[in-house]
C-alpha cells in the first residue's frame, strides 16, 4: 500500500513540476545569473576565482534551492489537498518522501547538468570537478529537505520566503561547509573524503528525520 | 458490517481559545443524513473539520470510521485535470479510477484534459463531487456542499446522497439551504440534536420520485 502511494504522489508531483516549470526554471535562472555576475566580475582575474569557485557555486545553489522550495506545499495547502491527505488518514510523511524525491530528480537534476558550465565559467580547476558532483549529488537532498522543512512551516504565510531564508539558512551552514572545503581540499590535491562523508551524515540525519518535522509542520498549517 | 459510523461523547469544540460548540453527543448510523445548520461563524466548519481530524482544539470522546470530507476548498490539483485528480484520488484510496466514466456521470465529459484551474467554480465542484464519488469510505462530512453548483449540479448532488445513503453510507452536511428544497429529502418527525442557539443538528431521510 505504502508503494502505491508512493508511485501516486511522486506521479502527482512530477506532473505538478511539469506543468509549473517555473518552480524550477526560476531558481535555475538565478543560478546562472549568479554565475554570470560572478564572472564578470572577478573578469580579470582567473586565479582569484578559481579560488572562491567553490563557495560561490555553493552559495548559490543553496539560495537557488530555498527559491523553488518556498512555494513546494504552498498550492497543496491552497487548493486543499493537504486536508484531503490527512483527512484520508494516509501516511503522509511517504507524500513528502514523494514529493522530496520529485523535487531532487528535477531540481539536483538542473544543478548537476549545470555544474560543468558553473566549473567552466569560475575557473574552477577540473582537479576539482569531481569532488564538485560529488557534493553537488549529496548535499543537494539534505538542502531541499531542510528546505522542505521551513517551507511546511512558513505554508499559512501568505509569502514566506525572507522567514523561510531566516528559519532555514542557519541550518545549512553545515552543508555548505562540509561542501566548500571537499571542493576546495581536491583543488590543492589534498584528501577529502572526510567531509564528504560528513556530508553523507547529515544526508542520513536529514532524510530520517525531515520527513516527520515536515508532517508536523503541515499538520499545524492545516489546523490553523 | 459495523452500523456505527460515529460517536462523538461530550464533544467539546473551540478555535483559537474561543468557545465553539459544547457538549455534543452525536452517534451516526449506516444510512442516516444529517443537516448541520447554523448562522455564519458558529462554528460548522470548525465542527467538521474536528470530525474529519483536522482540527484538534477539542475535547470529549470522537471515534469514527473512515471518512471522506470535502470542505470550502475544491481539493482538486488545480494545475491538473480532472482525469489525472481522480486517478490521483483512486490510487490513494486504492480503487480503480474509471475517469472518463466518473466524469461523464458529473456532466464533464468534454472537459477531462483541460487543467482544473481553467474550469468554473461549478465545474470543479463537479469534479470534486466526482473525486467524492469515488472514495470507499463510508461516512461524507461535507461543508456546505451546495456551493456553486447550478440547479442540475444540484440534482447531481442529491442523487449522489441517495445512492451513497442507499449503499449504506451515511452523510453529515453543513449546510445553508433545507435539503427538501429540490424535494429529494424530507426531514424525520423527531427532535435532532439543538447544539446552541440557532446552531442544529436534524436528521433527513430520501424522498424518492
Amino acid at each position: 500500500m505504502v508503494s502505491r502511494l508512493f508511485r501516486a504522489e511522486l506521479r502527482r508531483a512530477l506532473q505538478l513540476l511539469w506543468r509549473s516549470p517555473a518552480d524550477v526554471l526560476n531558481p535555475a535562472a538565478f543560478f546562472v545569473l549568479g554565475l554570470t555576475l560572478f564572472a564578470i566580475g572577478f573578469g580579470g582575474a582567473p586565479d582569484a576565482l578559481g579560488a572562491f569557485a567553490a563557495i560561490v557555486i555553493w552559495i548559490l545553489v543553496l539560495l537557488a534551492a530555498l527559491l523553488s522550495v518556498e512555494s513546494m506545499f504552498r498550492r497543496e495547502y491552497e487548493e486543499g489537498v493537504l486536508e484531503q491527505w490527512l483527512a484520508l488518514g494516509e501516511p503522509l510523511f511517504v507524500a513528502v518522501l514523494a514529493k522530496l524525491l520529485a523535487y531532487w530528480l528535477v531540481l539536483g537534476g538542473v544543478f548537476l547538468v549545470l555544474a560543468p558550465f558553473a566549473a567552466m565559467a569560475l575557473f574552477l580547476p577540473s582537479a576539482a570537478w569531481p569532488a564538485l558532483f560529488l557534493t553537488l549529488l549529496i548535499g543537494s537532498p539534505s538542502v531541499l529537505a531542510v528546505a522542505a522543512i521551513g517551507a511546511a512551516l512558513t505554508v499559512g504565510v501568505g509569502r514566506g520566503g525572507v522567514l523561510l531564508t531566516l528559519l532555514v539558512l542557519p541550518f545549512l551552514i553545515p552543508v555548505l561547509i562540509f561542501s566548500a572545503s571537499a571542493i576546495t581540499a581536491a583543488q590543492q590535491g589534498l584528501p577529502h573524503s572526510g567531509a564528504l562523508l560528513w556530508l553523507g551524515v547529515i544526508l542520513t540525519l536529514t532524510l530520517t528525520t525531515a520527513p516527520f518535522l515536515i508532517v508536523g509542520a503541515l499538520r499545524i498549517g492545516v489546523e490553523q | 458490517m459495523t452500523q456505527v459510523l460515529l460517536t462523538a461523547e461530550g464533544l467539546e469544540v473551540s478555535r483559537n481559545d474561543r468557545f465553539l460548540i459544547g457538549a455534543l453527543d452525536l452517534v451516526v448510523r449506516r444510512g442516516d443524513c444529517w443537516a448541520l445548520t447554523g448562522p455564519n461563524g458558529s462554528g460548522k466548519t470548525t465542527l467538521l473539520r474536528a470530525l474529519a481530524g483536522l482540527h484538534s482544539e477539542y475535547s470529549g470522546r470522537l471515534s469514527l470510521a473512515p471518512q471522506a470530507f470535502l470542505g470550502h476548498k475544491p481539493a482538486l490539483n488545480l494545475l491538473l485535470s480532472p482525469r489525472a485528480n481522480l486517478e490521483w484520488y483512486a490510487a490513494l484510496v486504492g480503487t480503480s479510477a474509471r475517469a472518463e466514466e466518473r466524469l461523464a456521470a458529473v456532466g464533464l465529459e468534454s472537459s477531462s484534459r483541460v487543467p482544473c484551474g481553467q474550469l468554473s467554480a461549478g465545474q470543479q465542484r463537479r469534479v470534486a463531487l466526482a473525486a467524492l464519488a469515488l472514495q470507499p469510505a463510508p461516512l461524507w462530512l461535507l461543508d456546505e456542499p451546495h456551493t456553486a453548483l447550478d440547479v442540475s449540479g444540484q440534482a447531481l448532488l442529491d442523487s449522489l446522497l441517495h445512492g451513497h445513503l442507499a449503499r449504506g453510507g451515511a452523510v453529515v452536511c453543513a449546510t445553508h439551504q433545507p435539503l427538501d428544497q429540490t424535494g429529494r429529502f424530507q426531514q424525520l418527525a423527531e427532535p435532532g440534536i439543538d447544539i446552541k442557539q440557532g446552531m442544529a443538528l436534524r436528521r433527513w431521510q430520501p424522498r424518492n420520485g
